[in-house]
């Protein structure tokens, strides 16, 4: 990396001053978050589901994958099974809980990933013009124009579907779509003075894209990347439930719905309650991106 | 527009070959892996080179690509092994069955959407927007198979009205209509959250354009107000939207495809992902990966159609 100058030197206030300041900036944006009502109900249901997958070893009352045979006679909900069993006699309560993890831990590294490379992408493409936008934009075009379902479909079965190439097949595909708003967002902001500046101090174009362009495009980024984790919690979910998710026989909620939405017509329960629960995460994620929106944090 | 259509159509050919060539690649890279394929895991060593001989696979692999181009631009897209018939027969039945759902949802989700999203952004935050908005971020944040399991278990399960599959086949008892309802609900509700969302943003938008104030401040009654002035320019950006909706509803489907188990495409892209039925992987990418780009340039079109300070 060619920047050995942090972005705190340049400010003349001490670090203790400024971090004063980050932390009042903070606050302030927190509070005006409890004015959203959307805002403030999707924060509470992501926090919701972070905190029962972080408590699962501790609350859950079955180990997630123990078969109970006595449950198998009578699967319906029941003081010993709260949420009743599935098929094979799992408590479906300690599934939905331990299936929260994979999901928590998926969804939002793999948009980090996207954001990491669609931003690089993107920032490149608006920086140095000319033929690096052509190629990166006809590149993102060509994979934004592929039907994603089938892409992962042709993939997964291809390499076999474990939580890393989930990760990497997201980011892939997730990584154009960033680099479409950080490009146009670049565009705009090149021309600004600020970045005349630095150019002019003698920066390196990897200092300006980095410090002086990024952090101003953060903004539609935010509500972006909220956006995406909640459609990435749905794709993972798809995906379990085509059959090309995670690996059995660890709790996932799309394996579990397509274990037994089968039996729907005997045991609707057991299809129920994992669709429950991965749509009121989902509702979270864009919940909290429609406050975000309507507050205007984009400055 | 001749620069903007040859622009258009040399891109979908950039694309076909992109696109053909990764999966063609991704597939065929390794010689013996397709002749172990097509046999099975039962299949002796030996069968399997003998056959790799056979196909010329042995061959390297852009020879092979080459040849493959050839024979696609013959019209032969091969055999499918998983259906035991030549591709054409297999992706065409299940395309028509494919694009019979698309159009009945497309059908429902244009209007929907496009009264709903024109109600709610006409006056931004009112009770009516505040209700709209929310109803159509919660539906599109249900998963497609979520939804479906939802309202199967109340018209399914409970109240026994409708059919939890959609074979298209008579068995059973049900009509073809009666099989079609539970999915084409589940496309509409699921698709229009997010189509609602993009035509209010855009109405908004409008709303608080001067033009807009000018026709309110000259007296015009509302009504004209909204669909003399507002409407056309509010549908510019949508009309983009709606049309990537087709790309969509054809190979996008497929959760809905299995949850009901409907004979189409994404279902059929999914058997063959799964069976590893390479001809018919390779020729379902590039027909979805056709229809996308296509889809995309009429939506391009219909913007140029409708702006006229675009139209050169």
């Amino acid at each position: 990396m060619s920047t050995p100058i942090a972005a705190g030197t340049l400010s003349a206030s001490s670090p203790a001053a400024s971090r004063g300041r980050t932390l009042r900036r903070w606050r302030r944006r927190i509070a005006l978050l409890g004015e959203s009502t959307p805002a403030t109900v999707g924060i509470v249901l992501i926090l919701a589901w972070v905190a029962l997958a972080l408590l699962a070893p501790l609350i859950a009352p079955y180990p997630p994958n123990a078969n109970d045979m006595a449950a198998l006679a009578h699967t319906t909900p029941s003081r010993a099974h709260w949420l009743g069993a599935d098929h094979l006699g799992r408590d479906i309560l300690s599934r939905i809980l331990w299936g929260a993890r994979p999901v928590l831990v998926i969804a939002p590294l793999a948009v980090l990933g996207a954001a990491v490379l669609g931003s690089l992408l993107g920032l490149a493409a608006g920086y140095y013009g000319r033929w690096i936008d052509l190629v990166i934009t006809r590149a993102c075009d060509i994979v934004l124009s592929f039907p994603v379902i089938i892409l992962y479909m042709i993939i997964l079965a291809h390499f076999g579907s474990s939580a890393w190439n989930i990760i990497g097949v997201l980011t892939l595909t997730k990584a154009p779509i960033i680099a479409r708003i950080v490009r146009g967002m670049t565009l705009d902001l090149r021309e600004r003075e600020y970045v005349a500046a630095a150019k002019m101090r003698g920066e390196s174009a990897l200092y300006i894209m980095l410090v002086e362009i990024l952090p101003n495009a953060r903004g539609p980024l935010v509500v972006d990347m909220c956006l995406r984790t909640g459609y990435n919690v749905i794709i993972i979910g798809a995906l379990g439930f085509l059959g090309i998710g995670l690996p059995p026989p660890d709790p996932d909620w799309g394996g579990m719905v397509k274990d037994t939405y089968g039996m729907m017509m005997v045991w609707p329960h057991m299809a129920l309650f994992p669709c429950a629960a991965i749509s009121s995460l989902v509702v979270g994620f864009n919940l909290l991106a429609v406050g975000l929106r309507e507050l205007g944090l984009r400055d | 527009m001749k620069r903007f259509v040859v622009k258009h159509l040399l891109f979908l050919l950039l694309t076909l070959f992109a696109v053909s060539f990764l999966v063609f690649t991704l597939n065929e890279f390794s010689p013996g892996a397709v002749a172990r394929k097509i046999l099975g895991a039962y299949a002796t060593q030996e069968q399997v080179d003998l056959l790799t001989t056979q196909m010329g696979l042995d061959r390297p692999v852009l020879v092979r690509y080459v040849d493959y181009l050839g024979a696609l631009a013959s019209g032969d897209l091969g055999y499918s092994t998983r259906f035991k018939l030549p591709v054409r027969d297999v992706i065409f039945k299940h395309l028509a069955n494919t694009a019979l759902l698309a159009a009945l949802a497309f059908a429902c989700i244009v209007p929907l959407s496009t009264v709903l999203g024109v109600v709610a952004g006409m006056r931004e935050a009112s009770r009516l927007d505040r209700a709209i908005l929310m109803f159509s971020t919660v539906v599109a944040s249900i998963p497609e198979f979520a939804l479906g399991v939802f309202l199967a278990s109340v018209f399914v399960v409970w109240l026994g009205w409708l059919p939890g599959t959609a074979t298209l086949l008579a068995g059973g008892g049900w009509s073809v209509a009666a099989q079609l309802v539970l999915p084409v609900a589940v496309i509409v509700l699921f698709d229009s959250g997010y189509v609602v969302s993009m035509i209010r943003a855009s109405m908004v938008e409008v709303m608080q354009r001067p033009y807009i104030r000018t026709a309110v401040l000259k007296g015009l009654p509302f009504r004209s107000v909204i669909l003399r002035h507002a409407l056309r320019n509010a549908m510019l950006t949508p009309v983009t939207v709606i049309m990537l909706q087709i790309n969509y509803l054809i190979a996008g489907v497929v959760v809905v495809e299995t949850v009901f188990a409907y004979p189409g495409f994404g279902r059929m892209m999914l058997e063959a992902a799964l069976f590893k039925d390479i001809a018919l992987i390779e020729a379902g990418a590039l027909v979805a990966v056709f229809l996308a780009v296509v889809t995309n340039i009429l939506g391009d079109l219909a913007y140029m159609l409708l702006d006229p300070r675009i139209r050169a």
